[in-house]
């Protein structure tokens, strides 16, 4: 084994002993996915939301969506609907507060499924309930799919083969005006951000752990020790990530186990959460350099974990921030591993989401890197 | 005294391969180091060869661990060399590091971990192979007393036996150069007495020791020669006796006899400079009391006296280092 695994495996050995990896590895993650599950829950007892429909095609596909979806989900007491007569008094009644969320079916809708064009049924949501305008593009998600093998039945019936009828285009395009963005529903986007946020206090240790060794004497050993200066920083970033990527993991499975959650393809997953975990471990090693005592760190670490958390949308969707916190949610890690996360989730979401990843990754490199050249004042017994 | 004395040697011969045959260990010239405008270390110089124990005595502050941090590779020196078997050392030098073994004044051990895991720790970085970290690590359990309470977490030991893991660490690796700085600080005698006898056994190998103190008795008991370091600089160098002689200071033996008168046969002797006389007793100025005593004896029994006692008394450092430094060296 060499120095640098060594030096890994000790910080491990006595995470183990302290009792805090064993915290940071099991009972954090659990203690989230728990969360999550009350969180998750609370969705499904929330009131029953008002939805506006402002059905100006009136045709036979648009009349299926309004009686046949929405109609019995109102009869199941999930939504209660109003019709609007144009798109405008939908938005007032959003703005009235009188709706959550308003479904706008253009006129020529059915005859563009029908003849097989694409067609729009455009959702939007009220900003200030993001739980509304979530249910409600998840109903036109699943009618959309609904749509779609409509129209492939069609197209069987018109007499084309198995292979014509599934190349055709899925034909409702789903405009949400909430955001231009795929993201994630609240109670999701609230796992995940409180899973980002935590990740960072859960990689704080590694690093900043040349303080602790400072502070017992035993960094004066080290240095002592043949074993150059990079290589017991490495170590001990290396322990930071291992935890980190152990607790993400735990996390990752135990709420896909226990809470159904699907966080797309584990490749994917698994690459942003690694990327996610370099990046956390670069900014707190960063912060930790500037630290005298691990007291200082410890404090240092949590401010900038909390106000990259903030900033990066994990406590309040950056969505509902202003324009300029939008941009300056580009700064932090939380906000690309979110955007990584959206961009994995869902029916046919990609295998990978480059992206972010690669943003995560850059915040790692450049975050490590002025660390260590900060290493001369860590590494001083 | 049936304190239990522990011998830091093991029986293995590869040991003696350990040592370098070159007989200069450490040389270090004119180190020099600075912490803003305080100049800890200034213009520091010595050598230790193998098999000697150089003793830096000195008060607290003197510049003792910055100096030894410096040989050790831990601090960056300012200014000045440092060469481990004739070869150049600084802090990067992993070479020189293999060969040095460092016992910090303050406990450097992971309170979590057991004795025999932070020994793997440190053997394994010290590039011991499995097999050879094993052996050595139960070589040195035994050695420093503790093969009983290898498997407990250090921080259940007490200070005494955290001390003994502290220099046990140090001397894993065979180095053939040992530092130790302080050991025995806030250690009960009998450990202490256990500490310095096996330091003397290490150097009866060959190891050379650089031992840093403000114990005088430490100092006189164990080391060949002495730096007296003082504001950072050595005031003065040798064994005890020279940097007794540097001062002027001469030895007494006091003869206790009956009937005590001048003798003149005494004064005769060429290494006796002045001899008093009192009721009773005769006190014997030497520069050299432990040499000069079977003459002086036989000299007072030709002369007729006779001797009942005889004390020696031999001026000890804490005088020297008033005399260089103007103040105590304990305040
Ligand atoms: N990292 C540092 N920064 C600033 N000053 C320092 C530093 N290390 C040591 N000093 C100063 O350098 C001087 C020498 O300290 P050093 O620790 O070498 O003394 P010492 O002889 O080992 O003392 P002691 O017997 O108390 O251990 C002291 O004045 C000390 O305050
Ligand atoms: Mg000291």
């Amino acid at each position: 084994m060499g120095p640098l695994l060594l030096i890994a495996a000790k910080d491990l050995r006595q995470r183990v002993r302290d009792r805090s990896l064993f915290l940071l590895a099991l009972v954090v993650p659990f203690g989230l996915a728990a969360i999550f599950s009350v969180v998750f829950s609370g969705v499904d007892r929330q009131e029953t939301a008002t939805f506006a429909v402002a059905d100006q095609d009136g045709e036979q596909i648009a009349r299926t969506f309004t009686e046949q979806v929405l109609a019995p989900l109102e009869r199941q007491r999930v939504l209660r609907l109003r019709t609007a007569a144009t798109e405008q008094e939908a938005r007032d009644l959003i703005a009235r507060g009188q709706a959550r969320a308003a479904y706008v079916i253009p006129a020529g809708f059915s005859r563009a499924v029908l003849s097989g064009r694409p067609a729009t049924l455009r959702v939007i949501g009220d900003a200030n309930a993001p739980i509304g305008s979530f249910v409600a593009r998840s109903v036109a998600d699943a009618f959309a799919a609904e749509v779609r093998y409509v129209q492939v039945a069609l197209a069987v019936r018109g007499g084309g083969s198995p292979q014509e009828a599934a190349a055709v285009p899925a034909p409702v395009t789903l405009e949400d005006l909430t955001a231009e963005r795929r993201q994630l529903s609240l109670a999701e986007s609230f796992s995940a951000g409180i899973a980002v946020f935590f990740l960072f206090f859960t990689v704080q240790f590694g690093f900043s752990s040349i303080l602790d060794e400072r502070r017992d004497g035993t960094l004066a050993r080290l240095l002592a020790a043949p074993v150059p200066r990079a290589t017991i920083a490495f170590g001990k970033l290396l322990s930071g990530v291992v935890v980190g990527v152990m607790s993400m993991t735990v996390l990752v499975i135990a709420s896909s186990l226990l809470l159904g959650a699907r966080w797309g393809h584990p490749l994917g997953v698994g690459l942003l959460v690694v990327a996610g975990v370099l990046a956390a471990t670069g900014v707190m090693a960063l912060v930790a350099t500037v630290a005298r005592s691990t007291d200082q760190a410890q404090n240092g670490q949590a401010v900038v974990a909390v106000l990259l958390g903030v900033l990066g949308g994990v406590f309040i969707p950056f969505q509902q921030m202003g324009e300029v916190f939008v941009t300056l949610s580009l700064l932090t890690p939380h906000r690309w591993f979110l955007q990584g996360l959206a961009d994995l989730h869902g029916e046919h979401a990609p295998v990978l989401a480059p992206v972010p990843t690669l943003a995560l990754l850059g915040f790692a490199a450049v975050t490590t890197a002025i660390a260590l050249t900060r290493l001369g004042r860590m590494l001083r017994a | 005294m049936g304190s239990p004395i522990w011998v830091l040697l093991g029986t293995d011969p590869a040991h003696q391969t350990a040592i370098v045959s070159t007989d200069e260990i450490l040389k270090c010239r004119n180190l020099r180091k600075t912490f803003g405008d305080l100049v800890a270390v200034d213009d520091v110089s010595f050598t230790i060869t193998a098999g000697e124990t150089y003793g830096l005595l000195g008060p607290n502050g003197a510049g003792k661990t910055t100096t030894i941090s410096m040989i050790a590779g831990i601090l960056a020196r300012d200014g000045g060399d440092v060469s481990v078997c004739d070869r150049p050392h600084g802090t990067s030098s992993a070479w020189g590091k293999r060969r040095i073994g460092y016992v910090p004044q303050d406990l450097a051990l992971y309170p979590d971990l057991s004795a025999r895991e932070n020994l793997r720790f440190f053997a394994r970085l010290y590039a011991l192979g499995r097999a050879e970290a094993r052996t050595r690590i139960e070589e040195v359990l035994e050695v420093v007393g503790l093969t009983d309470r290898a498997k407990d977490p250090v921080k259940d030991y007490s200070g005494g036996m955290k001390r003994r893991l502290n220099i046990g660490v140090g001397l894993l690796h065979r180095p053939p150069l040992l530092i130790l700085d302080e050991p025995t600080a806030g250690v009960d005698p009998q450990s202490r007495n256990a500490i310095l006898e096996s330091v003397a056994a290490l150097t009866g190998e060959g190891v050379a020791v650089l031992y840093t103190t403000h114990y005088m008795e430490e100092a006189e008991r164990l080391c060949d020669r002495i730096g007296i370091i003082d504001l950072g600089r050595i005031r003065a160098e040798g064994a005890r006796r020279e940097l007794v002689a540097l001062v002027g200071e001469l030895d007494r033996i006091t003869l206790t006899a009956d009937g005590t008168r001048p003798v003149p046969e005494l004064e005769a002797l060429p290494e006796v400079r002045e001899v008093g006389v009192q009721e009773g007793r005769l006190d014997v100025m030497v520069a050299d009391a432990r040499s000069a005593l079977p003459r002086v004896l036989a000299a007072a029994t030709e002369a007729g006296l006779v001797v009942r006692a005889v004390e020696v008394h031999e001026p000890n450092l804490e005088s020297v280092f008033l005399h260089l430094t103007g103040k105590a060296l304990r305040d």
